[in-house]
C-alpha cells in the first residue's frame, strides 16, 4: 500500500515506530496530487513549500521524542473558507481571489500546534453556498468515483481529495449538509459537530447560527482524532460552548448492544431512490444484528426544514457578505465613476450567480414589512424543529437516515434549477437548524458503483454516541476500504 | 400663528474603556491612521466579535444614574447599510431589547426643575472616519475609531426650547463625567448630538412633521441650529406649506440648516438579532454592585446645596456641573462660612478668569482655602468688594495669597473715619459749583462726589463709610 493511501492513525503508528518520515508521507501525497488532480481538480491551492517545511519540522519533533500528537507530520487539507496566515484563502470566489489572511483560524492554530502538514486548500461552492461544488467561482471538482459526476458540496473539494487520497484527512464546513453530503457522494466519513463544539473564528461566515467546522476523513477513527484537536471552547468565538470536550477516541467501541436507533418516518418517504433506501435499511438491519434496537420515531416538522433554512441562512448570509465591498481587501472593480458604482460593479463582477441569488433572498426576507413573516417566523419554526429532536431523543440514542436522497448526480444535471438543488439537502438540513451533531459514513454502493451515505444524528454535544455507532458499523463492514479507481 | 417646538435629542457618547467594544484594540484619540486596528474591527473574513464587559457596566451605570430600568436580558442587533467607514457593512447595535429604558434627567428652567424623559440607552459600536478631498479626489478611510464603544441616549420629545436642549446636553454631559464613563467632550468628537425638531400650534396635541439635524458639534451650535430650524419651519407653515421629513446639517458660518443631499429614501436597516453574540444577562447582584460605585449625582447635590447653603436652583445647578467644581465650592463655603458670597465669586470672577484661558477648575491657581481667606477679608472690612476684584486677579496671576497681595499692593481699605472726612472736605472745597447745585436739589450729583472721593483715595476708601459720611457732610 502507498503511503498516500493510509489513514491518519496508521501513519501515526508508522511515524512513531520510525517506519517512515513525515517528509516521505508528504512527498507521497504531493506526488499523488500531481498524478491525479488534473482529473479530479480538488484543489484551488496546493501548498508544496509550506508542506515540506512543516514536514521537516514534524520530523524534528519526532526525532526529539515528541510522539504524543496523532496529527504530527500528517498532510491535511483545509477547505478554502478557513483563514490561514499567509496562505491565499478565496472561498472559491473571485471577490476574494487574491485575499491572503494575516491571521489563522482558531482550528488552524490548533492543527499547527499539533504539528500537521498543510497540503492545500480544496475547492468548494462559492462562500459555501451549494450542494455540488458547481458554484465554485473557478472550476468544478469531479467525483473520483465517476469524473462526470459531482463530488457533492459545498465541501466537495475536501471530500474528493480524501476519496482520491490526495490528502490523508481534511477539515470541511457544514451549514446545511456541506460536510455530510459530499462525504456521502464520495464514500468517505464526514462529521458536523454540535453547534458551538468547534470554534468558528477564522471560518469565513456564511450563516452564523448554522456554520460549523468538522472533519472529512477516510474512516471514523481519523474523524475522532481530528475532533480531539479541533473541539473546545474558544474565547474568540462568543458562540462556542464553554464546556470541556471529551476524548472522542474513547467512543471507538464496537459494542452497540442495547443502543436505541431511531428511524424517523418522515425521512423514509414514497418515491425514495430505491438503491439508497435499500442500502440504508440494510444498514439498520445490520445494527439490529449487532444488538441495537430499532425504534420508530417521528420528526413532524421535517417538511418545513428546507424552507426555514433557506430563509434563515440566506438572511444571515446577506448580512455576512456585505463586508465584500471592494473598500478594504479583495477584489475592487475598475472604472467606477463614484462610490455606488464601485459597490455595484465590484459585487456584480465579484460574486457568482448563486451567491447573488441568496443575497437577494436574504435581503428580501429581512426587509421592512417582511421580517416578521419570514425571518422571525423562520426562527420560530426552527424552535419547533429543534423540539422534534428533543422529543425523539427521549426514546432513542441516535437517529439513522440516508444522508442524501440520491447518490452523486451528473455535473450539470441540477444546476439549471436552484430549487431542485436545494432539495439535495433535505436530509441534512434539520440537523443544522437544531444544532445537533451528525455524521455520514459509507453504507453501500449503487449499481453504477457510486457511494451511498448513512447518516447518524445525536443529541446536542453527544458526538460520542454517533461516533460509537458509526465505528461499530464501520468495523462490521468493508465499505470504507473500497477505493475509487483513478 | 404661535407655535410650540417639540424637541428630542439623540446623544452618542464614547465610553472611556481602554479597549474597543468587540476586540482588544486600544481606543486612543489622534493616532496615525489605521494603527489601532485588528482583523476584527477591520471586518476581515472569518472574524467574530467578543463583548467588552466594561462597556456593559458603564452603560448600566449610566442607566442607574438616570433613573432607568435596567434590563436583565438584552440583545445586540445588526443594523445593515453600506458605507466605507462601516467595515462589516453592518453596525452591531441594539434594537428591540436595549440595556436601559424609561429614565429621566432634570434640568433647571427659569428657576424651576423640569424632567426630561429618557426613552432608552443602548450600546453599539462606532464607525471609522472618512476623510474626503485627498489627492486625486479620492476619499480615505481611517478605521481607528471603528469599534469604539458608543452609548446612545435617546430622550423623549419633552424638550420645548433650544435653551432647554442646551441645558439637557450640559446635564447629561455632567452626569457622564460624574460617573466617569465618558470624557463627553463635543470638541473631541466623543459626545455627539442629533436633534429631532418639529413645531405645532400652541395647545395642539399632535406632533408636527419633524426634521433631524445631525452632527452639530457644540452646545452653542445645537441651540442656534434649533433656533434657526424652528423659525424655518414656522415660516413654512405660516406660508401654508408642509414641513418635509428629512435630515439636515447645520452650517455654523452661515447660521442655517440645509438638507443633506440624499438620493435614497429612508434607510431600511433590516435589523435582526446579532447571531455572533449571545444575549446580555445582567444579574441583580451586578446591577447593585455597579450602583454602589455611583457617587452623589448632580441633581442630588444640587438639591442639597439649595437646602444646606440656601442657594437658588440656578446657582446650585451651575456649581454642581462637575464634581470638581462642586467639591471646590463646598470646601470654600465651609472654610469661609459664607456660602452665598462664595457662590457669587465662583460664578462670576472665578469662571470668567478660567474661561479666558480655557482652564478647568482642577487647574485653578486659587485653591478653595485662599478664596475663603479673601472672602473673610471682605467681610472683616479689610478690603472692599471692588478692591477684592483686583486682589483676586493678582492672586490668580501670581499664585500669592490675599493677605500678601493686599499688603504688597497697599490695598488695605481705608475705614478711618477721620481720614475719609478729610478727603470729603477736600473734595467739597474743590468743587464749589457742584456742591451748590447738590444743595439746591440736584440729588443726582451725589454719585459724582462719591466718584471723586474714591478717586482721591485710590479706590481704597470703604464705600459704605464714604456714603454715610458724604451724606452727612453735604447736608451740613
Amino acid at each position: 500500500m502507498e503511503l498516500y493511501q493510509r489513514t491518519i492513525h496508521e501513519l501515526h503508528d508508522m511515524l512513531i515506530k520510525g517506519e517512515t518520515t513525515a517528509l516521505a508521507v508528504t512527498e507521497s501525497v504531493l506526488n499523488r496530487i500531481k498524478a491525479v488532480d488534473e482529473k479530479v481538480m480538488a484543489y484551488i491551492t496546493v501548498t508544496e513549500d509550506t508542506a515540506r517545511a512543516q514536514a521537516q519540522d514534524a520530523d524534528e519533533r519526532i526525532k526529539a521524542g515528541d510522539t504524543s500528537s496523532p496529527l504530527l507530520g500528517i498532510p491535511i487539507a483545509v477547505k478554502d473558507n478557513m483563514c490561514i496566515d499567509g496562505i491565499k484563502t478565496t472561498c472559491a470566489s473571485k471577490i476574494l481571489g487574491n485575499f491572503v489572511p494575516p491571521y489563522d483560524a482558531t482550528v488552524v492554530g490548533k492543527l499547527k500546534r499539533a504539528g500537521f502538514v498543510l497540503c492545500g486548500k480544496p475547492n468548494m461552492d462559492e462562500f459555501a453556498m451549494g450542494s455540488s461544488t458547481e458554484n465554485s467561482g473557478f472550476f468544478v471538482t469531479k467525483n473520483p468515483w465517476d469524473l462526470d459526476r459531482i463530488p457533492g458540496g459545498s465541501s466537495g473539494g475536501c471530500a474528493a481529495a480524501v476519496a482520491a487520497d490526495e490528502c490523508i484527512g481534511s477539515l470541511g464546513s457544514d451549514t446545511g449538509g456541506s460536510i455530510r453530503q459530499p462525504a456521502a457522494c464520495c464514500g468517505v466519513v464526514g462529521l458536523k459537530p454540535t453547534y458551538g463544539r468547534v470554534s468558528r473564528y477564522g471560518l469565513v461566515a456564511f450563516a452564523s447560527s448554522l456554520d460549523q467546522i468538522g472533519p472529512i476523513t477516510k474512516d471514523v477513527t481519523d474523524t475522532a482524532l481530528l475532533m480531539n484537536i479541533i473541539a473546545g471552547h474558544d474565547p474568540k468565538d462568543s458562540t462556542s460552548a464553554n464546556i470541556p470536550a471529551p476524548d472522542f477516541t474513547r467512543s471507538l467501541n464496537r459494542d452497540v448492544k442495547g443502543m436505541k436507533i431511531g428511524m424517523p418516518k418522515e425521512y423514509y418517504i414514497e418515491g425514495m431512490d430505491p438503491e439508497v433506501e435499500k442500502a440504508v435499511k440494510d444498514s439498520v438491519k445490520l445494527f439490529e444484528g449487532l444488538g441495537a434496537k430499532v425504534v420508530d420515531v417521528s420528526l413532524p416538522h421535517t417538511g418545513y426544514a428546507v424552507a426555514t433554512y433557506y430563509i434563515l441562512a440566506t438572511s444571515e448570509a446577506s448580512s455576512n457578505l456585505a463586508r465584500y465591498d471592494g473598500v478594504k481587501y479583495g477584489f475592487r472593480a475598475q472604472g467606477a465613476k463614484d462610490l455606488l458604482d464601485m459597490y455595484l460593479k465590484t459585487r456584480s463582477q465579484g460574486f457568482g450567480p448563486e451567491v447573488k441569488r441568496r443575497i437577494m433572498l436574504g435581503t428580501y426576507a429581512l426587509s421592512a414589512g417582511y421580517y416578521e413573516a419570514y425571518y422571525k417566523k423562520g426562527q420560530q419554526v426552527r424552535t419547533l424543529i429543534k423540539r422534534d429532536f428533543d422529543d425523539a431523543f427521549k426514546s432513542v440514542d441516535v437517529i439513522a437516515t440516508p444522508t442524501a436522497p440520491t447518490a452523486a448526480f451528473k455535473i450539470g444535471e441540477k444546476s439549471a434549477d436552484p430549487l431542485q438543488m436545494y432539495l439535495s439537502d433535505i436530509f441534512t438540513i434539520s440537523v443544522n437548524l437544531a444544532g445537533i451533531p451528525g455524521i455520514s459514513i459509507p453504507c453501500g454502493f449503487t449499481k453504477h458503483n457510486l457511494p451511498i451515505g448513512l447518516q447518524l444524528f445525536g443529541k446536542h454535544f453527544d458526538e460520542e454516541s454517533i461516533l460509537h455507532a458509526a465505528f461499530a458499523y464501520e468495523q462490521a463492514t468493508e465499505w470504507h476500504k473500497k477505493k475509487a479507481k483513478l | 400663528m404661535k407655535y410650540e417646538a417639540v424637541i428630542g435629542l439623540e446623544v452618542h457618547a464614547q465610553l472611556q474603556t481602554n479597549t474597543k467594544i468587540f476586540c482588544g484594540c486600544e481606543t486612543k484619540f489622534g493616532e496615525e491612521a489605521n494603527t489601532l486596528t485588528c482583523p476584527v474591527c477591520i471586518g476581515m473574513p472569518g472574524v467574530l466579535p467578543v463583548l467588552n464587559k466594561k462597556a456593559v457596566e458603564y452603560t448600566v451605570k449610566t442607566g442607574l444614574a438616570t433613573h432607568c430600568t435596567i434590563s436583565s436580558y438584552s440583545r445586540f442587533a445588526r443594523k445593515n447599510y453600506f458605507y466605507p467607514d462601516l467595515p462589516k457593512g453592518y453596525q452591531i447595535s441594539q434594537y428591540e431589547l436595549p440595556i436601559c429604558e424609561h429614565g429621566y434627567v432634570e434640568i433647571v428652567v427659569e428657576g424651576k426643575v423640569k424632567r426630561i424623559g429618557l426613552t432608552r440607552i443602548h450600546l453599539e459600536e462606532d464607525a471609522g472616519k472618512n476623510l474626503h478631498d485627498a489627492e486625486g479626489g479620492a476619499s480615505l478611510v481611517d478605521l481607528n475609531r471603528a469599534g469604539t464603544p458608543l452609548m446612545e441616549v435617546v430622550s423623549e420629545p419633552d424638550i420645548r426650547t433650544p435653551e432647554e436642549a442646551s441645558e439637557y446636553l450640559k446635564k447629561l454631559r455632567s452626569i457622564l463625567r460624574y460617573i466617569e464613563v465618558s470624557d463627553a467632550d463635543m470638541e473631541k468628537g466623543n459626545f455627539r448630538c442629533d436633534a429631532n425638531v418639529s413645531i405645532r400650534p400652541v395647545g395642539a396635541k399632535e406632533f408636527g412633521t419633524r426634521s433631524e439635524i445631525k452632527n452639530v458639534n457644540s452646545f452653542k451650535f445645537v441651540q442656534k441650529a434649533l433656533e434657526y430650524e424652528i423659525r424655518r419651519q414656522a415660516q413654512i407653515l405660516d406660508g401654508g406649506g408642509k414641513v418635509v421629513q428629512e435630515t439636515r446639517l447645520y452650517d455654523s458660518t452661515k447660521g442655517v440648516t440645509f438638507s443633506m443631499r440624499s438620493k435614497e429614501e429612508a434607510h431600511d436597516y433590516r435589523y435582526f438579532p446579532e447571531p455572533d453574540l449571545v444575549p446580555v444577562i445582567v444579574s441583580k447582584e451586578t446591577i447593585e454592585s455597579i450602583g454602589k460605585t455611583i457617587p452623589e449625582l448632580p441633581d442630588v447635590k444640587r438639591e442639597r446645596f439649595v437646602k444646606d447653603y440656601g442657594l437658588p436652583e440656578y446657582d446650585a445647578d451651575m456649581l454642581t456641573q462637575s464634581r470638581s467644581m462642586a467639591s471646590y465650592y463646598e470646601d470654600a463655603a465651609r472654610l469661609s462660612g459664607q456660602p452665598k458670597v462664595i457662590s457669587n465669586w465662583m460664578m462670576g470672577e472665578l469662571m470668567r478668569l478660567l474661561n479666558i484661558e480655557g482652564k478647568d477648575i482642577e487647574d485653578c491657581p486659587i485653591k478653595p482655602d485662599r478664596l475663603a481667606e479673601m472672602i473673610k477679608m471682605i467681610s472683616d472690612g479689610v478690603i472692599s468688594t471692588k478692591i477684592a476684584k483686583t486682589v483676586f486677579e493678582v492672586m490668580y496671576k501670581t499664585g500669592r495669597d490675599a493677605k500678601t497681595v493686599v499688603r504688597e499692593e497697599g490695598l488695605v481699605q481705608v475705614s478711618d473715619t477721620g481720614a475719609i472726612e478729610k478727603i470729603i472736605e477736600e473734595v467739597i472745597k474743590a468743587n464749589p459749583g457742584q456742591t451748590a447745585d447738590y444743595k439746591a436739589g440736584k440729588e443726582k450729583l451725589f454719585g459724582f462726589f462719591v466718584g471723586q472721593v474714591m478717586k482721591a483715595s485710590k479706590g481704597k476708601a470703604n464705600p459704605d463709610l464714604v456714603n454715610q459720611l458724604l451724606k452727612k457732610k453735604l447736608s451740613e
